[in-house]
C-alpha cells in the first residue's frame, strides 16, 4: 500500500531564494509524524508547499497515490489533506461558529451540524463562545478553534504548524494529549514544531530539518537518544 | 428659520435621492472591503447599465423596473467576468497594477459608447414619471418612492447573503484573511469575482432606479461615482453599514444645502461636509478610530 503522503526531492523558495533544497518524506495512514527544526529553517515553507499555496520547483508530492504538487489548495483541501497554519489564521471578524462552518466550506459539507458537535465536544470552550467574534477570543482559544475549523474538514491528514507557539506550558501539555486523541481515532498528523522533546514524546517517527534539508530522520526514540541532536538543539 | 411645511419634505426627498447613492456606494464599498482596491471602473460601468437600462427600453420596450430583472444577473456576470479573466490576471497580485487595470477599463468602456453613442444625451419617457404620492404635506415623485424602497430590499438580500450563506460568509474571511480562507478550501479567485459581480450589479439595479428620473450619455455616472466615493469614505472605507447610512445621510445634506443655498449649489454642500469630516475624523462618520 503506498503512503498517504510521499513527497521526493523537493525543493522550493521565494523568488531566487531556495529555501527547501531537496526533501524526501512520508507519513503512513494513521501515523503521526514530527518535522522538527529551529527558527527560519523552512518548516512552514514546507506546509505551504504541501498545501498547494507556493509551487515546487523540483519534486514530487502525492497524496493517498494521486500526484497533487500542482493542485490548487482548494483541490488539496477537497482531497483532506488539511492545514492549520501558523499562527492561526482564524477569520476575526467571523463568529466562533462560521469559522467553523468555514472549515466544512470545501468538504464534509452535509456533515457539517454532526461535526460541529464533535468540535464543540472536544472544545467546550469553543461551545461556551460559539457566538463571539474569533477576533476577540485569547490566544490558546484560537489556537483550538483553528484546529477545530480544520477538523471540520475530516482530514484524511491533518498538518499542524507549531500548534503550541505561545502557549502557557500546561495548555501545550493539554494540546498534545488532544493531538494524540486525534490521531488515534485514525487521523494521520505531521506534526510541525520547535519544540523537541514534547514532540518526539508524542511521535512515532521525526525528521530533523536544518537548512532546507533533512540532516536527521528515524523512529523518535532514536532521535531522541541522538547525540548530534542534543548537542543542537538541547545544548547538552 | 424654514418651517417644518418645507423642511419635511426636503428631508424625505433627501433621503430617497440618498437611497440611490447608497446603493452606488454599496457597490464600491463592497468591492474596496473585499478586495482592498478602489474600482475606478465603478462609473464607467453604472454609466454602461444605464446605457443598457435606456436600450432595453428603447428597442425591447422593457420599463426600467422589468429590465433591472435582466440587468441584475447580467451586470453581476459581467463583473465576475472582468474580474475572474481580466483584472485578476492582470494584476499579478499587485494593489497598484490593480489600479490601474481598472482605471485603464474605465478609459476603454467610457470611450466605447461614446464611440457607439456619441456625446447625445438621452432620455426615457415614462406615463409615471411625473406621478407623486402625499405623504402628510409632503409630495414625493413616484420613481424616487420605488428606489427607496428597492434599495431597502436590496441592502436587507445583501445582509441575509452575507450572514446566512457559505459564499457570504466566504467573502468576510477572504476580506480579513486569506491564507486562512485558502488554507479552508475556499476559492479566492472566485470569491474576489463574485464580490465584484455583486458590486457590479448593484450598479444595474441603480442604473434602472435612475433613469426613469435621469438622462444617460457616456459620462454620466461619474458625477454619482463621485459622490459614492465621498460616502465609501465617510461611512468608514470597507463599511457596508457605514455606506448605507453615509448614502441617505449626504442625500439628506444635498437636499438640505439645495433648500438654502439653492438648487444649483445642493452639492456644494457635500464636499464641505466631506471636508469637515476629514478634518475632524479622517477614518470616517462609522470607520474605527484609527
Ligand atoms: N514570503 C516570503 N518571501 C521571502 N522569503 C520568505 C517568505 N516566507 C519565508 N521566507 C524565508 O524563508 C525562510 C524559511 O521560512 P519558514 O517560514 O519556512 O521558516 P520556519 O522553519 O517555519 O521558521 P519558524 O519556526 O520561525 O516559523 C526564512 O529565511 C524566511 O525569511
Ligand atoms: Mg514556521
Amino acid at each position: 500500500m503506498p503512503d498517504l503522503l510521499a513527497i521526493k526531492g523537493l525543493r522550493t523558495g521565494y523568488g531566487p531564494t531556495e529555501i527547501l533544497r531537496g526533501v524526501d518524506l512520508t507519513v503512513g495512514d494513521a501515523e503521526i509524524v514530527a518535522v522538527l527544526g529551529s527558527n527560519g529553517t523552512g518548516k512552514s515553507t514546507l506546509n505551504r508547499t504541501i498545501s498547494g499555496v507556493l509551487r515546487a520547483s523540483h519534486g514530487t508530492i502525492q497524496f493517498q497515490g494521486a500526484s497533487i504538487t500542482s493542485d490548487t489548495p482548494a483541490k488539496i483541501v477537497a482531497r483532506g489533506l488539511i492545514h492549520v497554519p501558523e499562527g492561526r489564521r482564524i477569520f476575526p471578524n467571523l463568529t466562533v461558529r462560521e469559522n467553523l462552518d468555514l472549515g466544512a466550506y470545501r468538504r464534509a459539507r452535509a456533515r457539517r451540524p454532526a461535526n460541529r458537535e464533535r468540535v464543540f465536544f472536544i472544545f467546550p470552550r469553543l461551545a461556551e463562545r460559539h457566538s463571539q467574534l474569533a477576533g476577540s477570543l485569547s490566544g490558546g482559544e484560537q489556537q483550538m478553534l483553528a484546529i477545530g475549523r480544520g477538523l471540520m474538514a475530516e482530514p484524511r491528514l491533518l498538518i499542524l504548524d507549531e500548534p503550541s507557539l505561545g502557549l502557557s506550558p500546561l495548555l501545550v501539555e493539554e494540546l498534545f494529549a488532544l493531538i494524540k486523541s486525534i490521531n488515534a481515532d485514525g487521523i494521520a498528523v505531521l506534526l510541525v514544531e520547535q519544540n523537541v522533546v514534547q514532540s518526539l514524546e508524542l511521535v512515532q517517527r521525526a525528521y530533523i530539518l536544518d537548512n532546507g534539508v533533512f540532516v536527521l530522520q528515524g523512529s523518535a526514540e532514536d532521535i531522541r537518544n541522538n547525540p548530534d541532536l542534543k548537542r543542537t538543539f538541547l545544548g547538552m | 428659520m424654514l418651517s417644518s411645511v418645507i423642511l419635511i419634505p426636503a428631508v424625505l426627498n433627501g433621503l430617497m435621492t440618498g437611497a440611490v447613492y447608497a446603493l452606488i456606494a454599496l457597490g464600491l464599498t463592497l468591492i474596496y472591503g473585499v478586495l482592498h482596491i478602489i474600482n475606478f471602473a465603478h462609473g464607467a460601468l453604472l454609466t454602461a447599465a444605464m446605457f443598457a437600462a435606456f436600450f432595453a427600453h428603447q428597442w425591447l420596450g422593457l420599463d426600467p423596473y422589468i429590465a433591472a430583472i435582466g440587468l441584475t444577473p447580467i451586470f453581476f456576470g459581467l463583473g465576475y467576468g472582468l474580474q475572474r479573466f481580466i483584472i485578476g490576471p492582470a494584476a499579478h497580485g499587485e494593489d497598484r497594477n490593480i489600479l490601474l487595470v481598472t482605471l485603464g477599463l474605465a478609459v476603454v468602456i467610457e470611450n466605447a459608447l461614446l464611440y457607439a453613442f456619441r456625446a447625445d444625451t438621452r432620455t426615457i419617457n415614462l406615463p409615471y414619471a411625473f406621478n407623486v404620492i402625499e405623504v402628510g404635506s409632503a409630495f414625493l415623485a413616484v420613481p424616487r418612492v420605488i428606489a427607496f424602497v428597492v434599495v431597502i430590499a436590496v441592502a436587507i438580500a445583501l445582509w441575509l447573503i452575507m450572514r446566512w450563506t457559505d459564499t457570504g460568509k466566504a467573502i468576510r474571511a477572504v476580506a480579513k484573511e486569506k491564507l486562512g480562507a485558502e488554507l479552508s478550501g475556499i476559492d479566492v479567485a472566485h470569491i474576489y469575482a463574485v464580490t465584484f459581480g455583486l458590486g457590479t450589479a448593484c450598479l444595474a439595479i441603480a442604473a434602472c432606479l435612475l433613469l426613469p428620473t435621469y438622462y444617460v450619455n457616456p459620462t454620466a455616472g461619474n458625477a454619482f461615482v463621485l459622490i459614492a466615493f465621498t460616502i465609501v469614505v465617510l461611512g468608514g472605507m470597507g463599511s457596508v453599514t457605514g455606506a448605507l447610512i453615509g448614502g441617505l445621510f449626504v442625500g439628506v445634506v444635498e437636499s438640505m444645502s439645495g433648500l438654502y443655498l439653492g438648487e444649483s449649489l445642493g452639492q456644494i454642500g457635500i464636499f464641505v461636509m466631506f471636508i469637515l469630516v476629514l478634518l475632524f475624523r479622517p477614518s470616517g462618520l462609522l470607520g474605527e478610530r484609527t
